[in-house]
């Protein structure tokens, strides 16, 4: 690991990822003992890394797996649902499972096409039901925390695109902890500091079997090319990405990213259909992008 | 006296004697964008490639 000037066996390694993982919760203070975890789990490394790592530190933390209907003549999210459901049942872990399709009654290429959102692309459709499920769910079923997998890249990457676009309301909301609200369950990210190439080390080191075929809807993505431009980066300064993130979250903190503003005055307002905040007032996304391919066959 | 590096689909075939580091720069491949395994065992950049090794890269990208 060149940008922490540190070499480590396997054995220790699988010792100094949980040690790393349990300082960045209590640094950024991101849940206790005694709170209910639901894991966001895809059957990815992270996810199932993430989740075999707060078992091992001991944390209450349950699954959560989405299934979307994807299956782009790979059958990728079938393959992605026996892997998640396979580390479950092998370590006997409480796993949920929500159906899209069976819930909304279209899987997320569907929606994607009726709705026309995301200029031919689900991603964007998959991200805002991701998002609102993964919420209504923890909601429900009475979770304190919902915890996602994401790693130092995908964080590095989406504040490089927010950045480039001086997305400021964007930039100003990400961070390892998106606190809660009324209508808003708290979301963290306790793997937001180790690098992707970690946690696929951790992943193969553990054993973990998870799905390596990429999601075939991600080829070409803005999200990959981002990671790419910025793996080149790292690759000629090693600690790039690194310091790009932490010195983000530091000028955040401190208040001298947009100094005229705050997070506080970012004002969210509840959905009138679905109770979940959104930036403006009506409905939500999710809830305009559902009612407008409810009548759709 | 070649090694061979497997990245999905695709086999490389580079001069044994250098290091992985020099193979993946041979082959344009990001060293941070794979982790390399050989007989099971995951190697670092600085390890020496022998003959006849067969050393399969593991793609870390995932996103969409």
């Amino acid at each position: 690991m060149r940008q922490h000037k540190l070499a480590l066996c396997a054995e220790h390694y699988l010792d100094w990822i949980p040690e790393q993982t349990e300082r960045f919760i209590k640094k950024y203070a991101m849940f206790d003992r005694d709170e209910k975890i639901l894991v966001a789990v895809s059957g990815g490394k992270d996810s199932l890394s993430l989740w075999d790592i707060l078992v091992r530190l001991g944390y209450r933390a349950d699954g959560l797996y989405l299934a979307l209907g994807i299956d782009a003549g790979i059958g990728y999210s079938r393959e992605s649902r026996r892997l998640t459901e396979k580390f479950a049942v092998e370590r006997n872990l409480t796993l949920h499972v929500a159906d899209i399709e069976a819930t909304y009654g279209k899987s997320i290429p569907a929606l994607a096409e009726i709705s026309r959102r995301g200029q031919g692309r689900p991603c964007s459709v998959c991200g805002l039901v991701k998002r609102h499920e993964m919420n209504r769910i923890a909601r429900d079923l009475g979770y304190d925390v919902l915890a996602t997998g994401h790693n130092l890249d995908d964080e590095a990457a989406v504040l490089f695109a927010n950045t480039l676009a001086w997305s400021e309301e964007y930039l100003l909301r990400q961070g390892p902890v998106l606190l809660g609200s009324d209508g808003l369950a708290r979301k963290v990210k306790p793997l937001c500091r180790f690098y992707e190439r970690e946690m696929t080390a951790y992943a193969i080191a553990r054993g973990i079997e998870y799905i390596y075929e990429e999601c075939p809807f991600a080829d070409g993505s803005q999200s990959i090319f981002y990671k790419e431009t910025l793996n080149r980066l790292e690759t000629a300064r090693p600690g790039a990405k690194l310091t790009f993130y932490l010195n983000f979250l530091e000028a955040r903190r401190s208040g001298n990213l947009f100094i005229d503003r705050n997070t506080a005055q970012i004002q969210l307002h509840p959905c009138p259909n679905c109770g979940q905040a959104t930036s403006a007032p009506g409905l939500c996304s999710f809830c305009r992008m559902i009612e407008k391919t409810k009548n759709s066959p | 006296m070649i090694a061979k590096l497997i990245l999905r689909d695709k086999v490389y075939e580079v001069k044994a004697g250098m290091s992985l580091l020099s193979a993946l720069r041979k082959i344009d491949v990001l060293p941070e964008s794979v982790i390399a395994v050989r007989d099971g065992e995951m190697i670092t950049d600085d390890e020496i490639l022998r003959p006849g090794d067969e050393v399969k890269l593991v793609a870390v990208i995932s996103g969409g």
